[in-house]
């Protein structure tokens, strides 16, 4: 399947879906040292998104969330990719910063965790 | 969204990686906020600048963006960092705090930018005129940007603002827009509000109430500069609100009608709300915090002339910027001769307070009322000036 969504960050990149039906507050929710997300009842608490094209609604949390996804680049932790619903200034200027293409306006009910989801600038193909 | 010959240049890396970062962080935020094109602006405030809030993340991010070339083309300021840049060593803050505050500083100059920092640059000699675009970080500044001055700018985050400082340009969305700058809410207050900290109570009901939303405040009869000031911070601690109007006082409210017809109406009978909220039951107090947003060379006189003669008990703090207490010598000289200490650069919602020790904070602003229970673990007396410094005298609040 091909879907189309509106570029944050440009990128290609080719990787496996993690996805979270909640919000990702980077600071306080995830590890920036391991990757794995910390945040106590996240729906992915304990699980890693390092490497993962990390499929969520929207960001949420403090602002110094975007250099967390920062650090997490530093520390080879990071998601291959991210593609959200409605991106909003926290995740945007993380993903910008760290080099990590970025995918929004695209509806997320369709992916599951353990696609394979290839990311061209705006097009996204799932499972092809 | 449209953009310039120029601004596709800086896009597409024509004029450096530096640049083209922050060319590609202003139009990502555009695009986020439906922004038809960006803005030239003419000045820059960034937060994000102490440790205590960047931790070193924030410190690799802003040594690379340098490194890649990233320079400032507007004047630009900084926040307050976590500590006073001079005298830290002085008064108690850790060698290893200032060791990365200091990089985070070397990180900003090598961008271009003078180590002026302070939450009110408008004090120091960078006041936007009535209608210019800027680009500004810090919230109180803000709001005291748009509403007291009628400038123009949205709440810039850390990296925006810089991007905006690198590329002199933000998105032209939220209050650059005159359609965006009327009031969603009218406070008709019908009870005195003459005080700093009468302004800092006023501003905590009305934050909480509003959230982001614009306010439009009736019945406030006569005000300061500095009462103004601390009103914009205390709203945007317990809110987010960027923009305020004070019927016959703000220069929209004096010039046109700035309330949406669909606004609601509130009445406030009473700062009470206001007053309880910021306020812990606690009597014994260690130390006192003037100077949030930081202190103007009229309240720094206030003070020399309260401690004149007497002497301090607890610590006193009065943060303000190098620039302010450069120009307020003999009263710096009077508070400093009573035991108190004036503090450039810094204040106490981004200093790690936490690291001296102390337990209960009197201050007269509603802003570091709001934070410093949660920011800073500390029990909160907040009361006038006058009584902030008789328990600065006494150890007592009284």
């Amino acid at each position: 399947m091909k879907i189309e969504g509106r570029i944050i960050k440009y990128g290609k990149v080719e990787g496996e879906a993690l996805v979270s039906s909640e919000p990702i507050g980077f600071l306080g929710g995830v590890d920036p040292e391991t990757g794995v997300v910390i945040e106590k009842g996240h729906p992915l608490e304990g699980k890693n998104i390092k490497g993962k094209v990390l499929v969520f609604s929207t960001g949420k949390g403090s602002t110094v969330g975007s250099y967390v996804l920062y650090r997490m680049k530093k520390n080879s932790v990071a998601p291959l990719a991210i593609i959200n619903e409605e991106c909003e200034p926290i995740t945007a200027v993380g993903a910008i910063i760290s080099n990590m293409p970025c995918v929004d306006k695209i509806k997320i009910n369709v992916f599951k965790t353990g696609d394979k989801v290839r990311i061209e600038g705006e097009k996204i193909f799932l499972n092809e | 969204m449209e953009l310039t010959k120029e601004e596709e240049q800086m896009f597409v890396g024509e004029k450096g990686e530096g640049t083209q970062k922050a060319m590609e962080i202003v139009v990502a935020l555009g695009k986020i906020y439906n922004a038809e094109k960006l803005v030239m602006v003419n000045s820059a405030q960034v937060s994000g600048v102490s440790y205590k809030n960047l931790g070193d993340a924030g410190i690799e991010f802003l040594e690379e963006w340098a490194k890649k070339g990233g320079k400032i083309s507007v004047k630009t300021t900084l926040n307050p960092a976590g500590m006073d840049l001079e005298n830290w060593r002085k008064l108690g803050f850790k060698e290893e705090f200032a060791r990365k505050q200091l990089r985070v500083i070397d990180a900003f100059k090598k961008m271009g930018i003078s180590p002026i920092c302070s939450c009110t640059p408008y004090l120091i000699g960078y006041l936007p005129k009535f209608g210019e675009h800027i680009a500004w970080g810090e919230s109180s500044a803000v709001a005291f940007a748009n509403s007291v001055i009628g400038a123009r700018t949205n709440r810039e985050g850390g990296p925006s603002a810089l991007a905006a400082a690198i590329c002199g340009r933000t998105a032209c969305y939220g209050f650059h827009l005159n359609e965006n700058r009327k009031a969603d809410f009218v406070f008709n207050v019908n009870c005195e509000v003459k005080d700093f900290s009468d302004f800092g109570a006023l501003g905590n009901m009305i934050g909480k109430t509003v959230k982001n939303k614009v306010p439009y405040i009736t019945g406030i009869k006569e005000t300061t500069q500095d009462n103004l000031k601390v009103l914009g911070a205390s709203m945007a601690a317990s809110g987010a609100v960027a923009l305020f109007h004070i019927d016959k006082i703000t220069p929209e409210a004096v010039m046109k009608n700035m309330i949406n017809d669909s606004a609601e109406k509130i009445t406030l009978e009473s700062l009470e709300e206001g007053y309880n909220s910021l306020n812990s039951n606690v009597n014994e107090i260690d130390l006192v915090s003037i100077g949030c947003p930081h202190a103007s060379i009229d309240e720094i006189k206030k003070i020399a002339e309260l401690v004149k003669g007497k002497k301090i008990k607890t610590e006193l703090w009065v943060t303000t910027s190098k620039y302010t207490s450069e120009r307020a010598k003999d009263y710096v000289r009077t508070i400093e001769q009573s035991g108190g200490k004036v503090v450039n650069d810094t204040c106490l919602v981004v200093a790690p307070v936490e690291d001296f020790g102390f337990k209960n904070l009197a201050t007269n602003s509603g802003k570091t009322a709001f934070y410093a229970p949660s920011y800073s673990k500390l029990n909160v007396r907040f009361g006038s000036l006058e009584k902030c410094i008789n328990a600065a005298i006494t150890g007592r609040w009284e």
